[in-house]
């Protein structure tokens, strides 16, 4: 398989709305790092080029339908409904407060923009199949977007869903693999090989792309694609921990509680942001 | 008791475009009026109990009321994850239907005998549950599955059960069926254990011995107030349930008559013991030998002090 890594350098945007996670995980004191960041060009292409949305009417019917479904990586997700206002940046300080509405996994009916509660693995894609073919059943043009982790994909359930998507040719279903390569032990080489990944899904009936999943115009031409008859897979090859260098690639940073404010200062100084 | 569910569901469907029906992997034939007349409404899908869950909660935030039918012991144990956070945590208006509920499905063994699927779904905030006593309850019940809010377990006893239930009394979701008035032993009864309580009334009238039922279809959210006051006007209580002890019609009431200090001298669970069932038979040979008769609850009676 082909690395599709290509590394390019984070612009102003794709830094100051991961300096947004930062602030969050100070708030918290705590947070899912490389799994957050290793989604914001997913999530930023998404909410400026490609999701039909109203931030004052988030359930605006015509909207397209994003369901996070590796709930962990949260974090990422409300950075840009805070950037799109949603609901204020302030809420990204009270992260995890008792009397805070962003908690460490999204809930529905809680959080402006979250169409479902998600944390527990392997449940979004089954929901996101629901809504597609309630879309279709009414005739209507939403479209729903799945995003899944790789750790994630190790559940059975997430393949029950695709075989459901594949034999009813959602063409309005887009599932994105946030594929890192790492889970909470390790890499997912060594705890459980998805290879081959293109493979499996096409095998269950999707087209299937592969993308860098940092290239803003890798992800958007993908994205813009006209659909065909089946659900579409796009495979966006990321890395763990993007963008706070000393972060990346490294299974230790999946997760932290506790963080020290020199932890925040150095994330922040590896974000070139102000602090 | 199942071909008037499901043809409810149909009948509902034709009333209601909102009614989406779900099987898992279903025998040939079912609903086929049903899959020719609203086919974009009918889906037959896999062998996948988790994934249809998820995908019924997915169609009911968009506004459906998903139907989804097979095998109980599947649709609880296997899906307890998708039940609590796609159904309970979301509050969504999918209504569960679970054939074989008790010991329906005695000749096919252990895994398949749906025993505790009532102590599963008690735990799940926001669920309701409930299990008729006979084909015209299911009926009365599944007319009122429209215009309810959150989801619903609907627990299927075997086909062609005899009717037990009186139809001049109208029903309610949560509100329990006083079925006859008595003054010594009160039987609680849930699903096809109302036919065993009016047996054992009439045997034991003849030695003056008077009998309450209260008949709990719906499990949960259970009728505290007609268990309060049928509790109070007795000495002893026994419960009747085709189900494990553990956890279901017996543990809900036991809890509430304790916690409200009711004063009664008895009170027993009749239900299965915390056990697999061993053998085959059929679903009445496995009741009996798991105490649930006729006999079996006037022995219990007899045993209790005065």
């Amino acid at each position: 398989m082909p690395n599709k890594i290509s590394n390019p350098p984070l612009d102003e945007r794709s830094n100051f709305l991961r300096s947004l996670v930062v602030r969050a995980l100070q708030g918290g004191n705590r947070g899912h790092i490389g799994s957050s960041m290793s989604l914001i060009e997913i999530l930023r292409v998404l909410f400026d080029d490609i999701l039909k949305f109203k931030s004052n009417d988030p359930s605006w019917e015509d909207r397209d339908r994003l369901i996070l479904s590796k709930g962990h990586g949260c974090l990422a997700l409300y950075a840009l409904l805070a950037d799109k206002e949603f609901f204020s940046l302030s809420e990204l300080d009270k992260f995890c407060h008792n009397d805070g509405m962003l908690g460490g996994h999204p809930e529905r009916n809680k959080i402006p923009g979250v169409e479902a509660s998600t944390g527990a693995l392997g449940h979004g894609l089954s929901i996101g199949v629901g809504m597609a073919l309630a879309c279709k059943i009414r005739k209507k043009s939403s479209k729903v977007f799945v995003i899944v982790g790789d750790g994630e994909i190790n559940e059975g359930s997430v393949w029950e869903a695709a075989m459901c998507a594949g034999n009813h040719n959602l063409e309005n279903l887009i599932v994105m693999i946030d594929y890192n390569k790492i889970q909470s032990y390790g890499f997912t080489k060594e705890v459980a090989d998805l290879e081959p990944l293109v493979d499996k899904w096409k095998a269950f009936n999707f087209n299937v792309s592969e993308v860098d999943g940092h290239n803003i115009e890798d992800i958007r031409s993908v994205l813009k694609k006209k659909s065909s008859k089946k659900p579409l897979a796009v495979i966006c090859h990321t890395v763990k921990g993007k963008g706070i260098g000393f972060a990346e690639n490294d299974p230790k940073w999946h997760h932290k509680s506790n963080l020290e404010d020199s932890d925040i200062k150095d994330m922040y100084k590896s974000l070139k942001a102000e602090i | 008791m199942r071909p008037t569910s499901l043809n409810c569901v149909y009948e509902l469907a034709q009333k209601d475009e909102r009614v989406i029906f779900i099987g898992s992997d279903l025998g040939p034939g079912v609903l086929d009026d049903f899959k020719k007349n609203i086919p974009e409404r009918f889906f037959m899908e896999g062998v996948a109990e988790q994934h249809i869950v998820g995908m019924a909660a997915g169609m009911a935030l968009e506004g459906f009321i998903p139907y989804v039918n097979t095998i109980a012991t599947f649709l609880t144990r296997r899906c307890f994850e998708q039940n609590m956070i796609d159904l309970g945590l979301h509050r969504t208006n999918v209504r569960l239907i679970s054939n074989g509920g008790g010991l329906v499905y005695a000749p096919l063994g252990p895994t398949h005998l749906a025993i505790e699927d009532i102590s599963i779904m008690r735990t799940i905030p926001n669920m309701t549950i409930v299990s008729p006593a006979d084909a015209n309850e299911m009926r009365r019940f599944m007319m009122q599955t429209i215009d309810y809010e959150g989801p619903i377990y609907i627990r299927l006893a075997k086909g062609y059960d005899p009717i037990v239930t009186p139809d001049d009394i109208p029903f309610k979701i949560g509100k329990a069926l006083k079925v006859q008035d008595g003054n010594d032993v009160l039987l609680v009864t849930t699903g096809i254990t109302l036919g065993i309580a009016k047996e054992v009334s009439d045997v034991l009238k003849k030695e003056n011995i008077n009998c309450s039922i209260l008949h709990m279809h719906t499990l949960k959210p259970i009728d505290e107030e007609a268990l309060i006051q049928s509790s109070n006007e007795v000495q002893s209580v026994i419960t009747l349930e085709e189900h494990t002890i553990v956890g279901g019609l017996g543990s809900a009431c036991a809890e509430l008559i304790l916690e409200e200090g009711i004063n009664i001298k008895n009170f027993k669970r009749i239900g299965i013991n915390d056990l697999f069932p061993s053998g085959y038979g059929s679903q009445a040979d496995m009741m009996k030998r798991n105490g649930l008769s006729v006999e079996n609850v006037i022995s219990t009676i007899k045993t209790f002090s005065k």
